[in-house]
């Protein structure tokens, strides 16, 4: 199906079923410990053999020479692939470092060895049995020795993108000439996902067919570089990754534990099973880079912005790409003249990948904190500053408009939701006990991509329906609005819904990232479900256009029931959704307001959350639930960034230090106070046949801001370097009296 | 993990016999620090000897007005003792400050004295590390310092001894008591028990080889109020910045103690002699010395913040 013009009527608009608050329906499954997740498919494969990965113990140089001996003598052991026997390997097209080192080490904790044995302690042990000589050569490992670093276009591959450079107007003059101005540099560190359930992957060989049970959000992409990587054709691989424990991008692409497992396998003869240690996966895996970010904003006395700048500085591998950092600038506010740049470092630290709203979250970090420095300057409230930059159009195409925007409604109703009109404006003023307490605002901006997404929907001849589709769920409740999806086109209950997922020979999804994956699988469900209503429509004789609605089929004066249909066998109908240009003739994108109220201590310069709230504009919310646990997850995770998260840089051996769940801290409960999210849910025409747009990530975008600005407003200690830890700013605090 | 065996003692004196007897052998009690680290072969220890059966899982009376709790009492057994909270609050604090319910439900008071440092650097068999691996080097002198010691340490280590119940048995001058493989009994006190790095930072404490802490003993109770405030990144679940245990009487006299600090939970006599004059007096006095890192340079004026505001609620 072909989506070139704006969406009509069409059933969804019922929304019996979709737009209905409803608990996932693979939740039973979750909570109670049967959801198979690819390292508990001991059914899929009998003989599974246990794989355990050896990381670089250097950062950067060549494998001299490996020793096997001993680990290949130690009790258990069937199989040790190292560069020196895998064969010959590709790369993968997502990848940016090989998966595989030697005799070159591209980063530390890079695979060096895969150990094949029968029991899991026996690999782990034997694979500390192998001797790696290694030679290091000096690598690349601050940023901030190369600010100068080259100007450099590119896309997070999830939604974000900025060319080197970006000119709009006469930025440099209109900046000289603003009455007030803001001229502000921020840093952001590198960030690693954490998701709970590890890379982790179960491959077996038939002949020359492998199948990897394996954890994965993007199916087709996998299939295709485990292709590439072992240098097979492509239908020679299958994936399934029914279940995914958490991924925030950093399971977009095939790792380690994919190609390790599949050449482990192939070695020891057997299937073997394989799970990244979580100490290996900070620097095994991709992170998001680290930012230096500095932003310029000119404004007349009325609060306009004349002049933006935002230039970013970030550093990934020899053939990597930059944090798109820079590019909700390019949309986000009015002005004339604009500027945006993107300079990329080459650093010999593990690689820099898309993590959860690539770009945009750093990048608010530092805009939307610039916005509130002007706001003062200005003596403006920041809500009325965003209120009066707001844009219709494309600030850089002034014929483009939004598909929709209702940002200003965003910051208003969440102003006057959270009563914003009790802040103080003047900081340091409001006191609890040993706490300062602030409020911050910040605006949240992240794309809405169109992505083609195809499924298929078989009606059963039980009258229950079937949805199959390479989409995954990975932890956003895709089970669910997939079955409303098809509930709601096909005028049955959603527990008459059958939803098989991961698979990668099922038809090809969007996949999960970059906030594309509910619009568009539900699209491409809908689709199929169109096709299938036509197939129906003919075998029963209802003519062209009938209503399916309570288990029912009306059309032509006749009301048949659906299962009529099925008398005859299944009826099986596969379809996808394709986009035309309205992603080009208009600007699609997602809007938010955060609110937040921290308090820090007055002695400890500790900084804890009080309260919360999100009120995003996302088109139509297909499950006010489970779109409700994106955006508080979304907005735990913006709070970690702020407050906690970063991978501390040893810049002497070139690593990541802190690469286990112990020093690397994300929030806890206790770190969270009450959030509150609020929906405009205003379905857009333009997204697709839903009528909906990409939430997942939007809870990101923007809190860390908003975060940093109520810290500013409680104690007057403006943040520009994340996250806001307490040594940071000791020295600022106010001066106790002893 | 090193392949290792495996028995189960029935009283303390076999199990310390048992471990005295066996080289590369270690206790094992709650495990939830050493089965992490033998995971990493930061610890291979060749066997194991189980003290869970050797009935040292008692709180009792003793004879001189305090407390015994036995060696195998869990944290949380020994943080919610109505005995211990109404009479020890500093320890009741710093107990579940620490680590999380379910950990707490499975470590012991004898292993939690026993815990081994955080430093990242330990943690990581590729790094240099002299308290890993005597004579290696320590990566984190010039490296990721932020939580690491700003005083007590050595040109050889500047680990820091992550606990906080022990930074409570410091402030309420406890005992250690212990029984070694020749069945000989001792007590050694708290300030004695941890030790500074110097050029052996593999040494944590001063129990000799087999040596089996049988019971933590407390004094009698200690009037004053009792505060342990613990400083971090996060409000739960993470080693402290900077902690502090004080016991404060209503004269502003008083003894205090700091975490987070040193190798072993940082208490210096002329400091709590200080603590009328105020916190910046008896910091200056604590801290005399420090040689902090660039990156852990906050911990003194935090240390000293801290204590401040513990002497405010004190007053309050």
């Amino acid at each position: 199906m072909k989506f070139d013009t704006p969406a009509g009527t069409n059933p969804i608009d019922n929304k019996t079923v979709v737009g209905r608050p409803t608990s996932r329906i693979d939740g039973p499954l979750k909570v109670s410990g049967t959801a198979p997740y690819a390292y508990e498919r001991h059914d899929v494969v009998p003989h599974q053999a246990y794989g355990v990965i050896l990381g670089a113990a250097i950062a950067k140089g060549r494998i001299n020479r490996i020793d096997s001996a001993e680990a290949l003598r130690a009790p258990g052991v069937l199989a040790i692939v190292t560069h020196e026997n895998a064969g010959k390997l590709g790369k993968g097209k997502m990848n940016t470092a090989k998966l595989l080192a030697g005799p070159e080490v591209d980063h530390y904790h890079q695979a060096v060895a895969v150990v094949v044995a029968e029991t899991f302690e026996q690999a782990r042990d034997a694979a500390t049995m192998i001797r790696v000589d290694y030679a290091r050569t000096k690598g690349r490992f601050d940023l901030m020795e190369q600010k100068d670093a080259p100007l450099v276009g590119g896309s997070s591959g999830e939604g974000s993108g900025a060319p080197p450079i970006d000119r709009t107007g006469k930025f440099e003059e209109a900046f000289a000439a603003a009455p007030v101005k803001v001229d502000v540099t921020y840093t952001t560190p590198d960030e690693s996902h954490m998701m709970m359930e590890p890379h982790a992957t179960i491959a077996a060989w038939e002949g020359d067919s492998l199948r990897l049970w394996t954890s994965n959000q993007m199916i087709a992409w996998g299939k295709g570089d485990v292709a590439r990587t072992l240098g097979i054709p492509a239908d020679k691989v299958r994936l399934d990754s029914p279940y995914v424990g958490g991924g925030f991008g950093g399971k977009l692409f095939v790792r380690a534990d994919a190609i390790m497992a599949a050449l482990g396998a192939k070695a020891a003869g057997r299937p073997v099973k394989l799970a990244l240690a979580r100490p290996m996966i900070p620097n095994n895996t991709t992170h998001r880079p680290a930012t230096m970010q500095r932003v310029r904003l000119g404004a007349g006395q009325d609060g306009k912005l004349t002049a933006i700048a935002h230039e970013s500085l970030s550093g990934d591998l020899p053939g990597g790409g930059p944090e798109t950092a820079v590019s909700q600038t390019k949309l986000l506010y009015a002005g004339a003249n604009r500027l945006t740049s993107m300079r990329l470092a080459v650093l010999d630290l593990p690689e820099g990948n898309a993590m959860r709203a690539p770009g945009e979250a750093p990048g608010l970090m530092a805009l939307e904190v610039a916005m509130d420095e002007l706001a003062e300057k200005l003596g403006m409230d920041p809500v009325e500053l965003r209120i009066v930059n707001d844009t219709q159009v494309d600030p850089e195409k002034s014929g483009r408009a939004f598909s929709q925007r209702h940002l200003i409604e965003c910051l208003r109703t969440g102003a006057d939701r959270f009563g914003w009109n009790r802040r103080n404006s003047k900081p340091g003023q409001v006191r609890d006990g040993r706490w300062l307490v602030g409020m911050g605002v910040a605006a949240g901006f992240r794309n809405n991509l169109l992505m083609k997404s195809a499924a298929r929907v078989r009606l059963e001849r039980d009258g229950r329906a079937t949805v199959e589709t390479d989409m995954t769920d990975i932890g956003t409740g895709t089970y669910t609005i997939l079955a409303q999806t098809a509930a709601e086109m096909l005028g049955l209950p959603l527990d008459a819904i059958t939803v098989r997922l991961g698979d990668s020979d099922f038809p090809v999804s969007a996949g999960s990232g970059g906030q594309w994956g509910g619009n568009n699988s539900a699209a491409g469900v809908y689709a199929a479900c169109v096709k299938l209503r036509g197939l129906v429509a003919a075998r029963l004789g209802l003519g062209d256009n009938p209503e399916f609605a309570g288990g029912k089929v009306t059309g032509g004066g006749r009301s048949v029931q659906l299962l009529d249909a099925v008398k005859a066998g299944p009826i099986t109908a596969e379809d996808g959704i394709e986009y035309g240009d309205l992603d080009k003739t208009y600007q699609q994108s997602t809007f938010a307001a955060h609110f937040v109220e921290a308090g820090v201590d007055a002695w400890t310069g500790e900084v804890r959350l009080r309260r919360m709230l999100a009120v995003c504009d996302a088109g139509r919310i297909l499950n006010p639930k489970a779109a409700r646990s994106q955006v508080i997850g979304a907005m735990t995770m913006g709070a970690g960034a702020a407050l906690m998260e970063h991978l501390a840089v040893d810049k002497r051996f070139g690593f990541f230090v802190n690469h286990d769940l112990a020093e690397y801290e994300v929030p806890v409960h206790a770190d969270i106070p009450h959030q509150e999210v609020v929906f405009l849910d205003y379905p857009d025409d333009k997204s697709s046949p839903l009528k909906a747009k990409g939430v997942g990530e939007l809870g990101l975008c923007g809190v860390g801001a908003a975060i940093a600005n109520a810290v500013y407003n409680a104690a007057g200690i403006r943040v520009r370097d994340y996250p806001m830890t307490l040594d940071l700013h000791l020295d600022r605090l106010p001066t106790y009296r002893a | 993990m090193k392949p290792f065996t495996y028995t189960r003692a029935k009283t303390p004196a076999e199990a310390a016999a048992a471990v005295a007897g066996t080289p590369g052998a270690k206790f094992i009690a709650g495990g939830t620090n050493l089965l992490d680290l033998m995971k990493l072969q930061v610890e291979t220890p060749t066997h194991l000897v189980d003290i869970q059966d050797t009935g040292l899982d008692r709180i009792e009376k003793s004879a001189d007005g305090g407390l015994r709790i036995g060696a195998l009492v869990t944290n949380t057994t020994a943080a919610a003792d109505p005995r211990v909270r109404r009479d020890y609050g500093v320890l009741t604090r710093a107990i579940v400050a620490g680590a999380s319910g379910q950990l707490r439900n499975k470590a012991t008071t004898g292993g939690n004295l026993l815990q081994r440092t955080r430093c990242p650097y330990f943690y990581d068999p590729n790094q240099p590390c002299n308290k890993r691996k005597p004579g290696s080097g320590c990566a984190a002198i010039g490296g990721y310092s932020r939580g690491l010691a700003v005083i007590g340490s050595s040109d050889a280590c500047i680990a820091t001894y992550p606990g906080d119940m022990a930074v409570a048995l410091r402030v309420l001058d406890a005992g250690v008591e212990t029984v070694r493989g020749d069945g000989t009994k001792r007590t050694i006190p708290i300030a004695d028990f941890h030790r500074l790095p110097g050029d052996k930072p593999h040494i944590d404490n001063v129990l000799a080889p087999g040596e089996l802490i049988t019971a933590v003993t407390l004094p009698k109770p200690i009037a004053g109020r009792h505060f342990y405030q613990k400083v971090r990144d996060r409000a739960s679940y993470a080693f402290a910045l900077v902690s502090v245990a004080a016991v404060i009487r209503p004269d502003g006299t008083g003894r205090v103690a700091f975490g987070g600090v040193a190798h072993k939970p940082w208490r210096v006599e002329g400091a709590d002699a200080a603590l009328p004059q105020g916190a910046k007096a008896a910091a200056q006095l604590a801290f005399a010395g420090a040689r902090p890192t660039e990156e852990n340079a906050f911990k003194l004026p935090l240390a000293e913040r801290t204590l401040a505001s513990v002497l405010a609620q004190a007053k309050g």
